[in-house]
């Protein structure tokens, strides 16, 4: 009995020795305060000011006098629904869906080569050429599309040198993507969103390109696939994680950029520049609120649709 | 203009207190300077040789009076009018579509002008500009002007245009080309009073007085209008360095413009000029007010008599591309403006300009008008083909 007693130390003295015990008696406690400011950044600064602009999509203006009013009401979201408003949230997840698909086609071969075949020194050029444009400022790569797509751009010259003026002016004659030139072409508008998000999809699916086990590829052929076949069944379930990865941030960041289609294209609005224009220039707060709502809940779906694909397995 | 007067006469009647009792809490006397003072203002609108060595008018008056200036500057109307209800200023640099929410809100005060020795030197078209003066009280000095005029390539237009129609309608040019995809026009709801402006000059039958006072019939043919324009603007302008590049990379012709880029581009030597044409144009006037709470009363007086009276004036209508407000500032030499840059900044077509002002339901020409938030949501609509 002794024995026993003397196990247990006596306390030290001091409050940093007595916090130091309490501490180590309470783990719990020792956790709670390690996760404290991390929890207080997340609920506070990050969800408390979400939560505050969810509130304001709730408010609506008085039409009479400009003011918002801070009334429960559903007006402002009616006026989302206008067919101006609709266009706006229509045209952007669109466009956020071709710029997606298009840079997941983009993106395979580049990281298929990046994960089977480059080596060594090999493997750091390619790294350094991913990443290269995500060190340069992004408004400076934005001014240099702008003149590379112009009327009297870098490359409609070369498509007077290749004498292929024609093809050029047939695809800018297409409705709807087609315009003037190409940077005031939706299409331009997709080529530049393209080139910038492209690196937040080829990383993501190298990663997951990279944990395809050879030998599944070795059976597969073994066992007569041909290659497309391979592809259609092995790769590319096993890459699709990777993939939907990928998408979420080729898809959520272009639906919430409003530089680029400020500069390149027709000057139709994106949501991003209809929430600038509603806060900014009117004070029309409530509505602003609301368009940064839609975001918010086509991404919700889309994490939804991406997590029932096992997007998140991997984490 | 005269109607804004009226409509500022009876806010202000309508308000509990009246000119007279704002008038007795004007300064009457300065006394010693406190050693700074703090300023909302454009970008660009108050330099101290820290962009180009040359365009310096801050340096000199804070040696001779010894107060430091403290700029914050503000790119929209609605960020001053945010800043000064904030408060903790002295002065702002505030719009005409600012200055009289600004004097409604109660959020400046009325300025003596006998405390301000060159006040006699102001344009005298400037003096009493309803945008500052309510109640023949006023709440601040003139800063600069100027005109939205229409830029347009000398190449293209053999003969300068005469008319806004260039940007508004279908036509050819005197290149023998159709001025579709060529034209440009200005990426803000204001841009509707430029419409209403053509409107009132060309379909009088429709009775707009004010192009910024327009009730639902005058709207509708507005923007009928700029949807028209719309098939031939291939992108709109909000930033000036961006309009440049589309004139020189992107075949744009001609636009509603600031002389800003007009002086810039013929810098460059490319064929540019600017007109204003007949049916007049719109543009925006700026005036130096001070918070009601001003703790710096003594140097905030300095610096309004320092704006009139030294080379600002002068220097910063050639910086920007302005008109002063003081007219011996183009010729006395006081700075680099000379008279032909005053005349090319549109110093002479004062008549001709319809200011800047925000769009309210309660009108003084017409029983009820299409408030600003309705023009933003619009012409969002009108840009993205609606």
């Amino acid at each position: 009995m002794v024995d026993g007693a003397l196990a247990i130390t006596p306390g030290r003295g001091g409050i940093f020795g007595r916090s130091s015990d309490a501490i180590w008696r309470n783990p719990k406690m020792f956790l709670f305060l390690l996760l404290l400011p991390p929890l207080l950044w997340l609920g506070v600064v990050y969800i408390g000011s979400l939560l505050a602009l969810l509130v304001q999509s709730f408010f609506s203006i008085d039409e009479f006098t400009g003011l918002v009013k801070r009334e429960f009401t559903l007006k402002t979201y009616r006026e989302l629904l206008h067919p101006a408003n609709l266009d706006i949230i229509v045209r952007t997840v669109s466009t956020a869906v071709v710029v997606t698909l298009s840079a997941a086609v983009v993106a395979f071969p580049i990281a298929y080569y990046a994960a089977r075949y480059a080596r060594g020194r090999w493997k750091a050029v390619f790294y350094l050429g991913i990443m290269l444009p995500l060190w340069s400022s992004y408004l400076v790569k934005i001014y240099a599309w702008k003149l590379i797509l112009a009327k009297e751009g870098i490359l409609n010259w070369l498509f007077a040198q290749l004498h292929l003026t024609w093809l050029l002016d047939a695809v800018l004659a297409i409705p709807i993507i087609g315009g003037n030139s190409l940077s005031v072409s939706y299409l331009g508008t997709c080529i530049v969103f393209l080139y910038v998000w492209l690196p937040f999809m080829i990383l993501p699916l190298q990663a997951s390109l990279e944990r395809v086990p050879v030998n599944l590829l070795e059976a597969s052929s073994d066992l007569g696939a041909e290659p497309v076949k391979t592809f259609r069944y092995v790769i590319l379930p096993l890459a699709m994680p990777g993939l939907i990865a990928g998408s979420i941030f080729t898809f959520s960041l272009t639906l919430g950029d409003y530089i680029i289609p400020q500069i390149i294209g027709s000057s139709r609005l994106f949501i991003g520049q209809a929430v600038y224009a509603h806060q900014g220039t009117a004070g029309n707060i409530p509505l602003a609120a609301a368009f940064t709502v839609v975001p918010i809940v086509v991404m919700g779906f889309y994490l939804w649709m991406a997590k029932r694909q096992g997007a998140f397995d991997a984490l | 203009m005269r109607n804004l007067k009226r409509s500022c006469l009876i806010s202000a009647l309508s308000a509990a207190m009246t000119g007279q009792v704002f008038a007795a809490d004007m300064v009457t006397e300065l006394g010693k300077a406190e050693g700074q003072v703090s300023i909302v203002a454009w970008p660009g609108y108050i330099e101290r040789g820290e962009t180009m060595e040359n365009f310096d008018w801050v340096t000199k008056f804070e040696q001779a009076t010894g107060c430091s200036v403290q700029v914050k500057t503000a790119n929209t109307s609605d960020e001053m009018v945010a800043l000064m209800n904030e408060g903790g200023f002295d002065l702002v640099t505030a719009s005409g579509d600012a200055s009289l929410r600004l004097i409604a809100g109660k959020r400046v005060q009325p300025v003596n002008i006998d405390l301000i020795p060159s006040w006699d030197t102001v344009d005298d078209r400037l003096k009493d500009a309803p945008w500052h003066t309510v109640d023949g009280v006023h709440y601040g000095t003139p800063y600069m002007w100027g005109p939205n005029v229409l830029m347009y390539n000398t190449e293209a237009f053999k003969e300068p245009p005469t008319s806004w129609s260039v940007v508004f309608e279908e036509t050819t040019l005197g290149d023998g080309k159709s001025n579709k995809g060529r034209v440009q026009a200005y990426d803000g709801p204001i841009h509707v009073a430029d419409a209403a402006n053509y409107l009132m000059h060309h379909q009088p039958e429709l009775g707009i007085k004010s192009p910024y006072e327009l009730n639902d019939d005058q709207y509708k043919a507005a923007l009928d209008l700029l949807r028209q324009q719309r098939k031939l603007v291939s992108r709109y302008w909000h930033d000036a360095f961006i309009q440049m590049d589309d004139f020189k990379n992107e075949g744009v012709v001609a636009s509603g413009s600031w002389p800003f880029q007009v002086n810039l581009l013929a810098g460059e030597k490319f064929p540019i000029a600017s007109t204003i044409p007949v049916e007049g144009a719109t543009g925006w006037a700026d005036t130096t007010m001070m918070h009601v709470d001003s703790e710096n009363p003594n140097c905030a007086y300095l610096w309004m008599e320092h704006t009139l009276s030294s080379n600002l004036q002068s220097d910063l209508s050639v910086w920007f591309g302005a008109n002063p407000s003081v007219p011996a500032a183009c010729t006395d030499g006081r700075g680099m403006q000379t008279a032909e840059g005053c005349t090319t900044n549109g110093m002479d077509d004062f008549k001709k300009i319809k200011f800047w002002q925000t769009p309210v339901s309660k009108c003084a020409s017409q029983e009820q008008c299409v408030p600003y938030y309705r023009w933003v949501s619009d012409y969002i609509g009108v840009i993205g083909g609606r």
